[in-house]
């Protein structure tokens, strides 16, 4: 079992097979993430309850929170693909933590966008220099410094490599960020959702949240492998395993 | 460590301070800058006491923070550009101390200049002399940390052509820590709360810092030479 597995994992790393993976893979996700994001949007608008003290507009938290989560598993992702990268050299690792970056950029985005939205009518005031958001914005700056720091680099591989240690620098800086702004009086409420103990929110508000978490998870891995497949194919567009696979009908996309 | 080891670790630090002097304004120019931030100040927000007073501890942190990243575009480059760089892993001196000898002098040459002077930029923002010592103080643990952080950027960059204008967007998130927990020192101060766990806190930063940072300086050099 063991080695099959490792094995699956060094085969991940010639291009060929990646592509090819990617290619299977990447029309489920999507599948599964439009069935799930469906089922979660429809029992979100139409199913849950409104809050009795917030009326309808809680409802953007089935995005908000799944962003937020998906903003930080991200790097979680991309923190497991840079320590590949420095350890073993895997070409489809630097790629794949180099296209995750602008993808958690893109969910601490929606975070705190959906967040200013909610935060308007709930907080009367969009921004807040509160502990939560100010973590959202310095991650977004950390996002932001990856992508421009590999962008920077003429030599692709170098700059992925350079920008890996960036990201575990980061994931040693962003706890201690979270804990020094924590310092600063609070707004945001506290989590509502327990793993470990239960939760305060009402049952009948979280199947949706499941919905939506899972079809953001989806939604993530299917973007993932998209952007990684694309990188792939530009940066080796002259090599011949791009030339038989497009050959062999696998571009269907 | 005997003397023949530490040898080549004093010559790098007085090479070092010798060009900064040769150069004068690598030390003189850090200085200026602050200095002209603080003197801003007053002129965009208006010379009334009560409001300078309550932000003096932040803006001479965030214009010593301002300061510091002027030097540090040429930290590593110069050496890169001549290879004096690839010399570093050919020694055998471990390149993680040859870092540390240059961030320490970087340090000397543009941090110290800026803690020295910084009483003087209290007083043209009015700060209370008795926080003053305290606000030194966090300086004193604060800025070797800007020190390490900006050679971190700074190493990452070097392989870069337009590397200079990422140096702030890649430090600002790794600052982030030290400029809350020196400036609420301050205040707690001026408030009146202990600020003891912010010292300390402050100085568990600098540890931590001073341990990792230098492997990261050093990992990022290395794969810039490759």
């Amino acid at each position: 079992m063991w080695t099959q597995i490792k094995l699956a994992f060094h085969k991940l790393g010639s291009p060929l097979i990646f592509y090819r993976f990617a290619q299977t893979l990447i029309p489920w996700l999507w599948g599964l993430t439009l069935i799930t994001l469906a089922a979660g949007l429809y029992q979100a608008l139409f199913v849950v309850p409104p809050d009795y003290q917030q009326g309808d507009s809680y409802r953007i938290l089935y995005i908000h929170v799944p962003a937020a989560w998906q903003a930080m598993a991200t790097y979680i992702v991309m923190t497991i693909l840079a320590t590949i990268t420095l350890i073993w050299r895997i070409r489809t690792a630097e790629i794949m933590a180099m296209t995750a970056a602008p993808i958690g950029a893109a969910f601490t985005l929606i975070c705190l966008v959906t967040g200013a939205i909610w935060g308007r009518p709930m907080w009367g005031t969009y921004w807040a220099w509160d502990a939560r958001l100010t973590s959202m914005l310095v991650l977004l700056f950390v996002y932001l410094g990856i992508m421009g720091l590999y962008a920077a680099f003429d030599d692709r591989r170098q700059g992925a490599r350079i920008a890996s240690i960036l990201i575990l620098v980061g994931v040693v800086n962003i706890p201690i960020i979270h804990f020094s702004v924590e310092w600063w009086t609070t707004l945001h409420q506290g989590s509502t959702i327990n793993l470990f103990g239960p939760s305060t929110m009402d049952a009948s508000m979280l199947p949706p949240l499941i919905w939506m978490t899972v079809a953001v998870k989806l939604m993530f891995g299917a973007l993932l492998l998209q952007r990684a497949r694309n990188e792939l194919l530009d940066q080796d567009q002259r090599k011949k395993w791009v030339l038989e696979a497009l050959r062999m009908g696998g571009h269907d996309s | 460590m005997n003397r023949s080891k530490a040898q080549p670790l004093i010559a790098l630090l007085l090479s070092d301070l010798k060009r900064a002097r040769r150069h004068g304004g690598q030390s003189l120019l850090p200085l200026v800058f602050l200095f002209s931030v603080v003197a801003m100040i007053p002129l965009g927000i208006g010379p009334g006491p009560n409001l300078l007073q309550a932000i003096a501890p932040g803006m001479i942190w965030v214009a010593a923070l301002l300061s510091g990243l002027l030097a540090l575009d040429g930290l590593f480059k110069s050496d890169f550009d001549d290879g004096t760089l690839e010399q570093w892993w050919v020694g055998d001196q471990p390149v993680i101390r040859l870092v540390l000898v240059r961030l320490g002098s970087h340090w000397l040459i543009t941090a110290l200049p800026v803690i020295v002077l910084t009483p003087v930029a209290a007083q043209m923002l009015y700060l209370p002399n008795a926080a003053l010592g305290l606000l030194m103080l966090t300086l004193l643990i604060g800025t070797p940390i800007l020190s390490l952080v900006g050679g971190l950027a700074s190493a990452l960059t070097l392989g870069t052509r337009q590397g200079g204008a990422l140096l702030g967007l890649l430090i600002f998130p790794l600052i982030v820590p030290v400029l809350i927990f020196s400036t609420g020192a301050v205040s707690a101060f001026l408030d009146g709360l202990p600020v003891r766990p912010y010292l300390l806190l402050l100085v568990a930063l600098l540890v931590l810092a001073l341990s990792l940072v230098p492997l990261a300086t050093a990992a990022a050099l290395r794969l810039n030479i490759e």
